[in-house]
């Protein structure tokens, strides 16, 4: 009897949850918070910093989602996530959205029902090794022993590259990029195999960056991107067009810097008056205010910006903006018209 | 008869013993060199040592302590020693240590955690050092379970007292109930008197009175607690609370009541039979499918519950080996008094079965402490995660021993005063088994 009641009591206050948990966009305004997972630290994407704020390129979209909802880009709770703990904490609904390096593939759209709201990275997975070993190309790593991330594409991809070669590997499989960055740095993997903005990243700390290359072989596509549950397409939307603001921004010449004189008085640009929130009602449609996007661009600037500051020359980093130059500029970063 | 006499008659002034079987050379002679094996594995023992330290000590000396980056530091290292090998960049510990020791804890707020910290060596006077310490800070103890969350997370006062006035009525209940009713049913009664406080009563009364007379403190979420400061966390309250609940599970599979013995057994083996990274994984993940969306159940708690339901079940196991070591005579004897149960536990059994198990008891403790650190698997930032955090900011990625040694030493620190402080106690208990 006692277990009934329980029981009953369960169903009805997952009923109840249920019903209250009906639009993320709701729940985040009457929350105040914005829960945002992210990673438990990769350079250039997620990290924080001395003072703890969390702060790069992935956690920019957090922040600028933040800044169109709830008018307060700091107003964002982080939760650190790992490969293994990032989709269940999703889609049980720990977090409203994952802004985690994410590759968007079929099986984790349509399987794991979540939908990835753009691409804010064309990354691909990369081979490095010592110049030393004399390699020009990935095909001649035949019986190589490879460092290895577990439990992500990378490991899927690697497989996929050497079975269609016909040419065979010995994976070392290792947790973390700081783990593989010491193994490789020790000798126990010929080739250290990621995603190649980390291999710019990881290769830009050793302390003779130029005895090891990365090979011009990308063997995989790895569209990074902010990713929400299936079923609520209206937060979807939000997030959306929270990332496309950043690209459209760049393509329109608006920044941080501009974006405070822009949106105090209409331009002479009928789309940079639309972004802005001089004509048209781009934001109630999405159930914000007006001023959803200067906020965005004021908080984080446009994506070049956002680029820069994390992963281009102004990082220690410093990567080039290859794929993810503007269409424009011979790249991918394409946003749809706001309109 | 001649006087010589072959016998002496006086005796010879002592004489210092032997310059070779005394002092540093004695020592040495009978300890390290006293036989041909014996020399050469000191000889070879001493060369290993040189041979660590002469890396070791440089490495950790000739360091740079003040550095913005790490190639800031290697840059130093060029200029004053000429290379980069065998030179640690404590600058990172400079730059980082308090983030290591309180994760996101709001810094203008440490002191709570530090006082927190000093409350709980106050607290645990009583019972580590009870000859030593005054009687009255008992009480001190009795308040810290409700002071020291309080202090953590924030929040209003009422909170703890509500929760405090929960255990009095248990305790008060059982007390004055029980010449009227007997004391099964005063304990049933009670706790189900404090159930109905806390679960439906309390909520009202802490918000009534929080709006009369609000006194309070400033609210941490759980979501900011983090480095070393974790780690103490959840030991203290793993260690603190499993004790009891391995007292309880070890009586109840000693027990005769057939039910109360399956269930101690079940949640000792299923817990014990568990890894305790799939626990937490469970706490992380699994406990998020089940429970409604929306459902705000603390993980930090959560990891709390498993990890003291983990350590629970290895002391239920302690304590059994020390119950079994005692004679049945105590048991019998405890009986001819006419104690009752509890009674015989308190006075007789107990106190014999936990000093057989301090040293069991105590490489438990050091051990749940230790594995505090498996959660940042389940991506809570402790200190292990943390140095992952470190890492991935572009000025430190790449850094790796200085910070690992950092936390080894702070590990190495508190898990060395348990074992100390139980081999103390263990001295101080000892009632002449050995001579």
């Amino acid at each position: 009897m006692n277990k009934s009641v329980f029981l009953g009591a369960m169903a009805f206050a997952g009923l109840a949850a249920g019903v209250a948990s009906a639009g993320t966009l709701d729940d985040v305004k009457s929350r105040g918070t914005l829960n945002c997972g992210v990673t438990t630290g990769v350079v250039g994407f997620s990290a924080p910093n001395a003072e703890g704020v969390w702060e790069g390129f992935d956690v920019d979209v957090c922040r600028a989602v933040a800044a169109a909802v709830l008018g307060d880009s700091t107003a964002v709770e982080f939760v650190p996530t790992t490969p293994k703990t990032r989709f269940t904490a999703l889609s049980a609904g720990e977090i409203d959205m994952l802004s985690r390096v994410t590759t968007w593939t079929l099986s984790r759209d349509a399987d794991l029902k979540f939908t990835f709201v753009g691409v804010n990275y064309y990354d691909g997975q990369g081979f490095m090794v010592p110049k030393e070993l004399g390699v020009s190309s990935a095909k001649e790593l035949d019986g190589a022993t490879v460092c290895i991330q577990t439990g992500t594409t990378t490991e899927l991809n690697l497989a996929d590259f050497f079975r269609t070669n016909n040419i065979s590997y010995e994976p070392v499989p290792i947790e973390t990029v700081a783990e593989a960055q010491q193994q490789y740095l020790a000798g126990a993997c010929d080739v250290f195999t990621t995603d190649a903005s980390q291999l710019a990243s990881t290769r830009a700390t050793f302390e003779t960056p130029a005895d090891h290359v990365i090979l011009s072989d990308i063997i995989s596509k790895e569209p990074l991107g902010p990713t929400v549950r299936h079923g609520d397409d209206e937060w979807a939307d939000v997030v959306r067009w929270s990332y496309n603001t950043m690209v459209a921004a760049e393509e329109l010449g608006i920044t941080s810097a501009n974006v405070g004189t822009m949106s105090a008085s209409a331009t002479d640009n009928p789309e940079i008056n639309r972004l802005l929130g001089h004509e048209g009602n781009m934001g109630e449609m999405l159930g914000l205010d007006p001023q959803w996007a200067a906020r965005i661009l004021s908080a984080v600037g446009n994506y070049g910006e956002s680029f820069e500051r994390n992963l281009g020359g102004q990082s220690a980093i410093g990567l080039a903006r290859g794929l993810n130059a503007l269409w424009t500029e011979g790249g991918l970063q394409y946003s749809p018209p706001v309109r | 008869m001649s006087d010589t006499s072959y016998v002496r008659t006086e005796m010879l002034e002592q004489r210092e013993p032997p310059a070779s079987t005394v002092g540093v050379i004695g020592w040495a002679r009978a300890n390290l060199f006293s036989s041909a094996l014996n020399s050469v594995l000191t000889l070879v023992a001493l060369g290993f040592v040189a041979y660590i330290l002469s890396a070791l000590i440089p490495w950790t000396f000739q360091s740079v302590w003040n550095a913005e980056s790490l190639s800031e530091c290697r840059e130093i290292m060029i200029a004053t020693w000429g290379s980069t090998h065998g030179h640690a960049c404590w600058a990172v510990i400079n730059d980082r240590w308090l983030q290591m020791l309180y994760g996101f804890y709001p810094s203008h707020l440490y002191w709570r955690v530090n006082l927190a910290l000093v409350l709980t060596l106050a607290a645990l006077a009583p019972v580590l050092f009870s000859e030593k310490s005054p009687r009255q800070m008992i009480y001190l103890t009795l308040a810290y379970p409700f002071i020291m969350p309080w202090l953590m997370w924030g929040g209003s006062i009422w909170n703890p007292i509500s929760a405090a006035v929960g255990f009095a009525i248990v305790f008060f209940g059982t007390r004055h109930l029980t010449a009227m009713t007997g004391s099964l049913i005063a304990i049933i009664a009670s706790v189900i008197a404090a159930l109905l406080w806390w679960m439906a009563i309390s909520a009202p009364v802490v918000a009534g009175l929080s709006s009369v007379i609000p006194i309070g403190i400033e609210t941490v979420q759980s979501r900011e607690f983090g480095g070393f400061m974790l780690a103490l966390l959840l030991g203290i309250v793993a260690i603190g609370v499993s004790l009891p609940i391995g007292i309880l599970l070890a009586l109840g599979r000693q027990s005769d009541l057939m039910i109360v013995k399956a269930i101690c057994v079940g949640f000792i083996e299923f817990i014990r039979g568990v890894p305790l990274i799939t626990l937490l994984f469970v706490a992380s993940l699994l406990l998020n499918v089940f429970l409604p969306p929306g459902t705000n159940f603390d993980i930090i708690l959560r990891v709390m519950i498993m990890m003291t339901l983990f350590s629970a079940a290895y002391m239920a196991e302690v304590i059994r080996g020390g119950l079994a070591a005692l004679p049945k005579g105590q048991y019998e004897g405890a009986d001819s008094l006419g104690l009752n149960y509890w009674q015989a536990q308190r006075l007789i059994i107990m106190p014999q079965a936990l000093k057989i198990s301090i040293p069991g008891i105590v490489s438990t403790f050091i051990g749940i402490f230790k594995d505090t650190t498996l959660v940042s698997i389940i991506g809570l930032l402790d200190v292990i995660g943390f140095s992952t955090a470190i890492r991935a900011d572009a000025n430190w990625n790449g850094i790796y021993w200085e910070l690992f040694a950092f936390i080894a030493v702070l590990f190495f620190v508190v898990c060395f005063s348990m074992s100390r402080y139980s081999m103390y106690l263990e001295r101080k208990l000892q009632t002449g088994h050995k001579r």
